[in-house]
């Protein structure tokens, strides 16, 4: 007979192995992403979270149906980790009618709102306020829910993030901050963006609970988003979460990062790469391990040929959704 | 029909709207114990409470994002940014998030939230509480604008904004709250993009809005002096906005006048002046005139402050001048 402390591991390592069948599927997705852009088969503008999936996945995988979040322009793990199809994200990254905005956005505007994406945003720290109103009306009509805004560290520079957490605080609306703190703001490494080191006294100024977190560790990212969640859907207010990270790859698809030393990528690629982790923690035999990236390599490349079979939309639909 | 203030009427459609309608909530700077800056709330947080009635930081930006979140999120807020030339502040929110959400997401959202301001010169405020900046807005595909200047129609288009699906801004004139005018006895809708004719005439349409309807209403009394019989139409709603019945009221008085407090530079009339030069081409006797503020910011001093800004007798010397008789 297995003791209760057993199962109780069991349990959590069955769990960790879903945290990475997810961070990995997120992963060989991006790389199909930057690889197709590369090819020349994706327009626009396009940035990437590698590096970043302990973050996506350990706070979606502890929200519960009904909360809602609003992601950042690096939002294709927020989205899929979200419950969004791949497939659905990918189309929407070619400009097809079965994208997830069905065209109208692209990578930077992921909406999915029946499973509770209310948008990605481009517009640095412009989805917190939104965050917060949804919240309030959560709040209001009394709804045990959760809304829960993802920005960087650069977004702790603009209005709307003071404006927004003074906002939460003082109503103690149900939202979580979680902030994803990789050191860059595009280009621009902390030291030159940030004058304080301790991102949490950010959130304390405002009176709100404050908690900082390895967010290369899926597992204590989890358990943070957890707790944040409870106390927010408890009534104890918002909660802000730095979830310090690192970014594996360049601002955007295509960034030489010329301001950043290239011996500072290759160590935290070898260091601090979040799927690696965990690959180790849960000591994987190679077979396991090669199954399931089999698996996510061919999710990825379906996406693309689905995508790439999708419907482009009539240009003269454009006109169409600017009012309801 | 009951009589009421503009400020009571704009204060009627939001209470009748928060008693039938749970959703409808109002938030704003000053407005719950104080009744808002302007006076419009007063009253209604005794009826509603501070849930509903929501007194907020200084946080222009964060108050029109909670309401656009809300709105999203299933509620029809009424958000009260205090006076126009604050928008400045949460233009990002309105212009680039409110504006957008329905269709970046091609269709998913909607965004019912109405954004209540005031604003407007002849009162001295200085040049940082008094402009008309209403154009701004109608280059944004995405948001509705209004600007209503009589209570009933202020009451009416206000009530058939709360109720609209999109984000919606409602332009309040500072000058005109303490206006009094009859009301329908019961609250009724008045549908957005439908113009308001004042008055009939048959030789010049001045298109007015806001406080120029008011003096183009005086204008068009000293111009009958003079046998100029003059239509008055407000578009009420400038966006989307009734090109129809101006466009009809042109082809038979062949004249027209746009009439606004704003500056004449780049603004609602010249969209005007643009709709009917194409429209009515062929029916037109004179120049499309506009009237409206000098190109300056509002100034401080009275008398300074009645040089920039357009008056009764301005929109009359336009109206002279469609009629070679300047």
């Amino acid at each position: 007979m297995a003791t209760l402390e057993e199962k109780g591991q069991s349990a959590s390592t069955e769990r960790l192995k879903e945290f990475l069948r997810e961070m990995l599927l997120i992963r060989r997705f991006e790389e199909k992403v930057e690889e197709r852009f590369r090819a020349g088969e994706l327009p626009g503008f396009l940035h990437v979270a590698i590096g970043q999936e302990a973050v996506a996945v350990g706070v979606c995988r502890a929200l519960e149906e009904g909360d809602v979040i609003a992601s950042t322009h690096r939002a294709h793990g927020h989205t899929i980790a979200k419950g969004t199809h791949p497939n659905e994200v990918m189309a929407e990254l070619y400009g097809k009618v079965e994208g997830t905005s069905h065209g109208y956005g692209g990578s930077m505007h992921l909406y999915d709102v029946e499973r509770g994406n209310l948008g990605a945003n481009a517009v640095v720290g412009g989805g917190l306020p939104g965050i917060v109103g949804a919240a309030l009306a959560f709040k209001l009509r009394g709804e045990p829910r959760v809304a829960v805004a993802f920005f960087g560290d650069g977004a702790t520079n603009i209005g709307t993030f003071h404006e927004s957490l003074n906002l939460a605080q003082l109503w103690m609306v149900p939202a979580v901050f979680v902030c994803e703190n990789n050191r860059y703001a595009e280009s621009t490494p902390a030291k030159q963006h940030l004058p304080i080191e301790d991102m949490t006294k950010r959130a304390e100024a405002y009176g709100m609970t404050s908690m900082a977190v390895d967010g290369q560790d899926v597992e204590a990212v989890y358990e943070a988003a957890r707790k944040a969640l409870k106390q927010a859907r408890d009534g104890r207010g918002p909660v802000f979460v730095v979830a310090d990270c690192v970014r594996l790859s360049g601002h955007y698809v295509g960034d030489p990062q010329v301001y950043r030393p290239k011996e500072e990528i290759l160590e935290l690629r070898k260091s601090r790469d979040p799927i690696e982790l965990l690959r180790a923690r849960l000591e994987l035999a190679d077979e396991d391990w090669e199954e399931m990236d089999r698996e996510a390599t061919r999710i990825a490349e379906d996406s693309v040929e689905f995508a790439k079979k999708g419907t482009d939309p009539r240009p003269e639909d454009a006109l169409k959704n600017v009012y309801a | 029909m009951p009589a009421l203030t503009y400020r009571e009427a704009i204060r009627d459609a939001m209470s009748e709207a928060m008693r039938r309608d749970d959703d409808v909530f109002v938030m704003g700077e000053d407005i719950a114990e104080m009744g808002g800056s302007m006076g419009v709330t007063q009253g209604m947080l005794d009826e509603f409470g501070p849930d509903r009635v929501r007194n907020t930081p200084i946080s222009e930006m964060a108050i029109v994002g909670a309401g656009i979140g809300a709105a999203v999120s299933g509620m029809r807020p009424i958000v009260e940014v205090m006076y126009q030339d604050f928008m400045t502040l949460a233009m990002e929110q309105l212009v680039q998030q409110a504006a957008k959400h329905r269709f970046m997401s091609g269709g998913q959202i909607k965004v019912p939230l109405t954004i209540r301001t005031q604003g407007g010169a002849g009162w001295s405020p200085g040049a940082q509480h008094a402009q008309q900046l209403e154009a701004w807005f109608l280059h944004v595909p995405g948001i509705k604008v209004v600007f209503a200047s009589t209570p009933a129609d202020a009451r009416g288009l206000l009530w058939s904004s709360i109720y609209d699906d999109n984000p919606v801004v409602f332009f309040e004139h500072r000058t005109l709250y303490n206006l009094k005018g009859d009301v329908p006895a019961e609250i009724d809708g008045i549908e957005l993009g439908r113009a308001r004719v004042h008055r009939e005439g048959e030789d010049v349409t001045i298109v007015a809005t806001g406080r120029l309807v008011h003096e183009a209403l005086k204008a068009a009394e000293e111009a009958e002096q003079d046998g100029i019989s003059v239509e008055v139409v407000d578009p009420r709603t400038l966006l989307p906005l009734d090109e129809e019945t101006i466009v009809a009221s042109v082809r038979k008085t062949s004249r027209c006048v746009v009439a606004h407090e704003a500056v004449v530079r780049m603004g609602f009339g010249a969209e005007v002046a643009a709709i009917v030069q194409h429209q009515a081409f062929d029916y037109l006797d004179a120049p499309v005139e506009r009237v409206g503020a000098k190109f300056a910011p509002i100034p401080f001093a009275p008398v300074m402050e009645e040089y920039v800004i357009p008056h009764a007798e301005d929109v009359l010397a336009a109206v002279r001048r469609t009629m070679g008789k300047d």
